[in-house]
C-alpha cells in the first residue's frame, strides 16, 4: 500500500469536506427558500447562506471559518491496518490546517492552549470497522461548535415535558430540542436523533444518522412515520433560519434506535446546522478513488 | 436598505426589528478578550464613539504585504451579554453585530443610548469576507493573537437583519413567545 497517495486523496477529501456542500443538502437549501416569502428576513438569509454555498466551494475555501470537530470513520481491508490509516489521516489534517482548509480548532481542555494543527487528545475523532471486502471505506463529518452546543439528551420520563417511555415521549422531548435551540445552532438545522443506548452510545449514533442522504427515507417504517411528523411539527413552530422567524427551522430529522437497559431511556439528539459538511470515499486496493459517497 | 457611516443615534434609532441592512463603513472586530480589556478599565486603541463593533474572529493573512480577509462570519454574541450595554454607554458604541441575539440587559441599554443589534447569516463566511473591502488597521494583535484583536474593517454592503431595536423590540423574544406558543398547542 502506498501510505503517501492515501494522504493525497485524504487531504482532497477533507479539502472538499470543508468547502462543498453535498447536493442533497444545497436542494433542502433552495426548496426552503423557495418556500419563504419574498422579501422575508428568512428568506434572505437563505439566499445569502445559498450565495456562500456557491462562492465557498467556487473559491475552494471553507463554508463557514468554524471548521469543527473532525469526525473520521474508517472500514478498514486487510491491507490498511488502524496505525497506517491514523498516520495518513493525521497528516492529511495537519497538511489541511497549514493550508487553510481547516481552522486551528484543537484546544488543549485543561491549560486551554491551541495546538495549532488540529491534533490532540481526542482529535480528530476515529471511529474504526472491519472492511468485509476489499476496498477501503472512508467518511468523515465536520460538526460546528455552535450547534453541538444546542445538541441535547434527555432522560425519560420527563415529567416536565409530560414525556413517557414511548415514542409519543419521544416526539415531545425532540420537539422541545428544537424549541431550546431557536436559532442559536445555526439553523435551519438537521437532527440526528437515536432513541436507547447509554449515554455515550446514544450521541455516536444520533451523528452516525446524519450520514444518510436527507431525502431518504427509514427502513423502519414506525421511525419513517416519526421523522417525517418531527419534520413537520418541528417546522411549524415558525423559528425559521437564524431564528428570525419562518417556515424553514429543519432540512432534516434522522432516527436510530438502540437497545437500553431496563432502567435507562435515553434520547440523544445531535443539531447539525445549515453548514452540513460530510463525505467520503471508497478506495480501492490499488489506491485509486473509485467512487465519492455524496455528490458536491 | 443602506445603512451608511457615520453611524449617529438618528440613524440608528430610525432601525426597527426585520429591517434588512447593508452597512457600509467602518466595522470594528470584538470578541470576548477584547470585551473583558474594555471592561477592565483597559484603554481603546481606537475611537468608538458611533462606532459598529463586530463580534467576529476572523481569518485574515497578509497575502504580498497587504492584509486579506479569508473568512469573517459572526461568532456567538450571548457571550458578551455582562460588557455589551455598559460599553455601549460609556464610549458611545451605536451597534452590535454578531449571531444568536443578546439578552435583557442589552436590550434595555439599546433603548436608552439609542442602539441597535444587527443579526449577521451565522456560518456565511464567504460572503461575508467578501463585503469586507479593506482592512484600516489592526490593533491589540500582540496581546490577544489574531482573531481576538481588533480588526478595522472597510466594509461595503455587509448584509444583516435587526433584531433588536432602541425602541424595546426584539425578534428573538418575539420568536421565542410565539414558538413556545406553538410548542404548547402541539403537545396538547
Ligand atoms: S454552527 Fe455551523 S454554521 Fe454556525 S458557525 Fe458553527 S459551524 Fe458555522
Amino acid at each position: 500500500m502506498d501510505a503517501r497517495a492515501l494522504q493525497k486523496n485524504l487531504l482532497e477529501l477533507i479539502r472538499r469536506t470543508s468547502a462543498e456542500l453535498p447536493t442533497d443538502v444545497v436542494r433542502a437549501v433552495e426548496a426552503g427558500a423557495r418556500k419563504e416569502k419574498a422579501g422575508s428576513n428568512a428568506r434572505y438569509a437563505l439566499e445569502v447562506i445559498r450565495d456562500n454555498i456557491v462562492m465557498a466551494k467556487d473559491k475552494s475555501q471553507p463554508l463557514c471559518q468554524d471548521t469543527g470537530t473532525i469526525i473520521c470513520y474508517a472500514e478498514l481491508p486487510k491491507w490498511c491496518d488502524e496505525r497506517t490509516f491514523r498516520s495518513a489521516y493525521e497528516k492529511a489534517v495537519v497538511e489541511a490546517t497549514r493550508v487553510g482548509y481547516l481552522r486551528q480548532n484543537s484546544v488543549d481542555s485543561v491549560t486551554g492552549a491551541n495546538s495549532g494543527d488540529n491534533l490532540g487528545p481526542g482529535n480528530p475523532s476515529f471511529h474504526f470497522h472491519q472492511a468485509t471486502g476489499r476496498a477501503l471505506t472512508v467518511r468523515m463529518m465536520l460538526k460546528g461548535g455552535g450547534c453541538e452546543n444546542v445538541s441535547s439528551q434527555y432522560s425519560l420520563p420527563d415529567t416536565k415535558l409530560g414525556a413517557g417511555r414511548d415514542l409519543e415521549g419521544v416526539r415531545r422531548v425532540v420537539l422541545d430540542s428544537v424549541l431550546q435551540a431557536q436559532g442559536k445552532g445555526c439553523g435551519p438545522g438537521i437532527l440526528g436523533v437515536c432513541i436507547g443506548g447509554d449515554r455515550g452510545m446514544g450521541y455516536v449514533a444520533a451523528k452516525e444518522t446524519l450520514f444518510r442522504e436527507l431525502d431518504d427515507t427509514n427502513e423502519d417504517p414506525r421511525l419513517a412515520k416519526l421523522e417525517k411528523r418531527i419534520m413537520k411539527e418541528g417546522n411549524s413552530l415558525g423559528i425559521g433560519p437564524m431564528g428570525f422567524g419562518g417556515a424553514t427551522t429543519l432540512l432534516g430529522v434522522k432516527f436510530t434506535h438502540r437497545n437500553r437497559v431496563p432502567a435507562s431511556f435515553f434520547v440523544s439528539i445531535a443539531y447539525m446546522c445549515w453548514a452540513f459538511r460530510r463525505n467520503g470515499f471508497v478506495l480501492s486496493e490499488g489506491g485509486r478513488i473509485t467512487r465519492w459517497l455524496y455528490d458536491s | 436598505m443602506l445603512l451608511e457611516a457615520p453611524f449617529t443615534e438618528e440613524k440608528i434609532r430610525a432601525l426597527r426589528v426585520g429591517d434588512m441592512v447593508e452597512i457600509t463603513g467602518v466595522v470594528y472586530t470584538g470578541r470576548d478578550a477584547v470585551h473583558k480589556y474594555l471592561h477592565d478599565g483597559g484603554k481603546p486603541p481606537v475611537n468608538l464613539k458611533d462606532s459598529i463593533i463586530y463580534h467576529c474572529g476572523p481569518v485574515v493573512v497578509k497575502e504580498a504585504g497587504k492584509w486579506v480577509v479569508k473568512a469573517a462570519g459572526p461568532t456567538t454574541s450571548i457571550r458578551e451579554e455582562p460588557y455589551q450595554g455598559p460599553l455601549m454607554e460609556q464610549y458611545g458604541i451605536r451597534a452590535v453585530i454578531g449571531k444568536g441575539g443578546m439578552g435583557a440587559k442589552t436590550l434595555q441599554y439599546c433603548q436608552k443610548v439609542g442602539g441597535v443589534y444587527l443579526h449577521a447569516v451565522g456560518g456565511a463566511a464567504q460572503v461575508l469576507a467578501e463585503r469586507v473591502v479593506a482592512v484600516k488597521g489592526v490593533h491589540l494583535a500582540e496581546k490577544f493573537g489574531s482573531p481576538e484583536a481588533i480588526w478595522e474593517f472597510q466594509v461595503e454592503r455587509f448584509p444583516a437583519v435587526v433584531t433588536m431595536d432602541s425602541h424595546g423590540g426584539s425578534l428573538h423574544a418575539q420568536v421565542l413567545e410565539e414558538s413556545a406558543a406553538k410548542f404548547k398547542q402541539l403537545l396538547g
